[in-house]
């Protein structure tokens, strides 16, 4: 017997527990974006209801921002304003565009510290996932649920399932963390987490770095899993230690010994356990419409007519989508854009790798190609470093940060018909705008692709 | 919301994500309301699409195939579909956000066999004006030669027939949570 790590960290936080009902948790951070809170302040203004802790409660703008210099349409800065109105008058931090703190959500929670081991986060936003990389609990929720949390702190919730998925051995070398993530969710497919919380474990999720391990618990929504958690270790504390919420002096010894208790028990089970061997691994490239439609770079677009019976018609229809023909080697894809960013792929290491893949290079003539860091600091940690200029050389834009072309709400789309090498999360229809196709990478691939023109292994270049 | 007894839409497909059931360009909105007219926006402008079969004009009931409602947390996806008439969503599996955002907003998620829902579905298709009857009391649904229940908690079957101010009922036990505030640790942080 023993416990989870999901286990532990859901336990602690139990307020109140009742025969028949869910738990009432308590909300160690509630992060706040402008898209799907004004509904929920605007709950609380009609009940007269106040915030709870709003020093438990961070906002940002991220979604709806513009990421150049052009103003925002009159909607979305009606959003943006409603965002900035709201946090003055519920008292509640927010990091504003052009606030150097300002940036994805997901990407500045964690680089500011605030985003610890044992926590529970949660946030009006599926890819909240991603906090689970240092060992906290954390998962996205709806509006009504945002407005729960405001006035009271807490989240009722039915404990969810627990997942193991074991990655040993050693990934090879042109291998990232976002290709374990889409060969894990090639395996279990987009529902095979649902109502679980995934704990990734073995010596090739020990072995990454906190910035891969953000990539991966990040899509696990892609999974269809409530959460993801990677078991807080060194590597955890180093990257903590320091940033600004951090805990300093005898409060961070205190926090340490506490966090090393976060691992699940030696006799513990999962309900799930999926194991895959790294040196199986490859880069990944999804050909289809949702996260589980991909394959290898070295492979071809399958032929519907010879997946499992279940895999069939949505095959088809995303063929149709994607104007692919079956036996198309991946390689021979041409691509009319290429996106580095989003809360999947947007932090320093990424743009690091990317850079690196570029470097005196440059963008094959006629496809548009994109750098929107995750944040501002990671924009002017990048700067500092001059990755901007090998970016712009090679005839990337930069840009500022925000969610920009991941979820295509701000102007940043694609145009009908074109296809986009992509390190975001999602490839549904029309995510990256109506008519966009959308192929997920990794951003080393994502880089080699914008030189080639088609999908590409740096090695290829 | 006790029973949904109504016609419904065959939509049948898996996997229908909440990018189609309402796109991102809707949410630059900040009311509650306004999002019918986005609802399989894309979808739509295919004139074969079920949506635009004047056959199926009316429904309540909505017919998918499994994981319905993956990807965003949108509540907006339950907002459109509510706006444009359907009380309940039939399908094998749902994913977990969308099915609570269901819950609260008393959209019913119906989870069925797959192969309950494909004669469901095949009735539908053969004769538009099939009914179905949800009844979230007796966690039944009905139709032609179909009689099968459906998983529902008391708790939720609760919030569902009696649609309760949630935050009212946490907020009872406001000494619980304080109890719980008082024994934090130290170290965890504060944003101000």
């Amino acid at each position: 017997m023993g416990s989870t790590l999901s286990e532990k960290v859901w336990e602690r936080h139990v307020v109140r527990r009742a025969a028949g009902e869910p738990d009432l948790l308590y909300v160690d951070l509630h992060l706040i974006h402008e898209v799907t809170s004004p509904q929920a302040f605007e709950g609380l203004r009609l009940a007269k209801r106040r915030v709870r802790r709003a020093d438990l409660t961070l906002a940002t703008m991220d979604h709806n921002v513009p990421t150049n210099d052009e103003p925002a349409e009159d909607i979305s800065a009606r959003q943006i304003a409603a965002m900035a109105r709201n946090a003055r008058e519920f008292g509640v931090r927010c990091y504003p565009t052009g606030d150097p703190n300002q940036g994805i959500v997901h990407v500045i929670s964690p680089q500011l510290g605030l985003t610890q081991p044992g926590m529970t986060i949660v946030c009006g936003d599926s890819h909240t996932s991603t906090h689970g990389a240092l060992g906290a609990l954390a998962w996205g929720i709806g509006t009504s649920e945002i407005e729960h949390v405001l006035a009271t702190q807490t989240i009722a919730q039915t404990k969810p399932g627990t997942m193991a998925v074991t990655v040993e051995g050693m990934l090879p070398a042109d291998c990232a963390a976002k290709d374990v993530i889409l060969g894990i969710i090639a395996r279990i497919g987009t529902a095979g987490g649902t109502g679980k919380v995934i704990e990734y474990r073995g010596a090739a999720i020990r072995a990454l770095s906190m910035e891969g391990r953000l990539t991966i618990c990040n899509m696990s929504i892609e999974g269809g899993a409530r959460a993801g958690m990677v078991a807080p270790d060194d590597v955890t504390f180093a990257w903590l230690e320091g940033r600004p919420f951090a805990p300093k002096g005898g409060r961070w010894e205190e926090a340490l010994v506490d966090w090393r208790s976060l691992a699940t028990d030696a006799g513990a089970s999962f309900d799930r356990d999926v194991a895959i061997d790294a040196s199986t691994l490859r880069p990944y490239v999804t050909w289809g419409t949702n996260p589980a439609q991909s394959v290898t770079i070295d492979g071809a677009v399958p032929d519907p007519d010879a997946l499992p019976a279940d895999a069939r018609e949505s095959a088809r229809r995303a063929l149709q989508y994607q104007a692919l023909a079956p036996g198309t080697a991946v390689r021979d894809i041409a691509v009319d854009a290429v996106f580095i960013g989003s809360c999947t792929n947007a932090r320093l290491e990424d743009l690091r790798l990317a850079s690196e893949v570029v470097r005196g290079r440059t963008v094959r003539s006629g496809v548009r190609a994109l750098v929107v860091p995750g944040s501002m600091r990671v924009k002017a940690d990048a700067e500092r470093e001059g990755l901007d200029r090998i970016f712009r050389d090679a005839g990337f834009e930069w840009r500022d940060a925000g969610c920009s072309m991941c979820l295509g709400m701000n102007p940043d789309v694609l145009r009908p018909g074109e296809r986009c090498a992509s390190t975001s999360n999602r490839n549904f229809e029309g995510r990256q705008g109506p008519g966009g196709r959308t192929h997920l990478v990794s951003p080393a691939v994502a880089a080699a692709t914008a030189i080639a023109g088609h999908f590409a292994l740096p090695a290829d270049l | 919301m006790r029973v949904v007894s109504g016609r419904a839409l065959p939509l049948g497909r898996a996997n229908v994500d909440t990018d189609q059931i309402i796109p991102s360009h809707w949410l630059k909105r900040i009311e509650r309301t306004g999002y019918g007219p986005g609802l399989f926006e894309a979808w739509r402008k295919d004139p074969s699409f079920v949506l635009n079969d004047d056959r199926f004009r009316g429904a309540s009931i909505l017919i998918a195939g499994a994981n319905f409602g993956s990807g965003s947390s949108r509540e907006h996806a339950v907002w459109a579909l509510q706006e444009t008439g359907f009380r309940a969503v039939i399908a094998p599996t749902f994913a977990d956000i969308f099915k609570s955002n269901a819950i609260k907003n008393g959209l019913v998620p119906v989870e069925l066999r797959s192969d309950t829902v494909s004669r469901l579905l095949a009735a539908v298709e053969a004769d538009p004006k099939t009914v179905i009857t949800v009844d979230v009391a007796l966690r039944t649904v009905a139709g032609p030669g179909v009689k099968a229940s459906f998983p529902l908690t008391d708790f939720l079957q609760t919030q569902l027939l009696e649609g309760l101010d949630e935050i009212a009922l946490t907020l009872r036990h406001e000494p619980d949570i304080a109890a719980y505030e008082a024994k934090r640790a130290e170290w965890l942080p504060r944003v101000r």
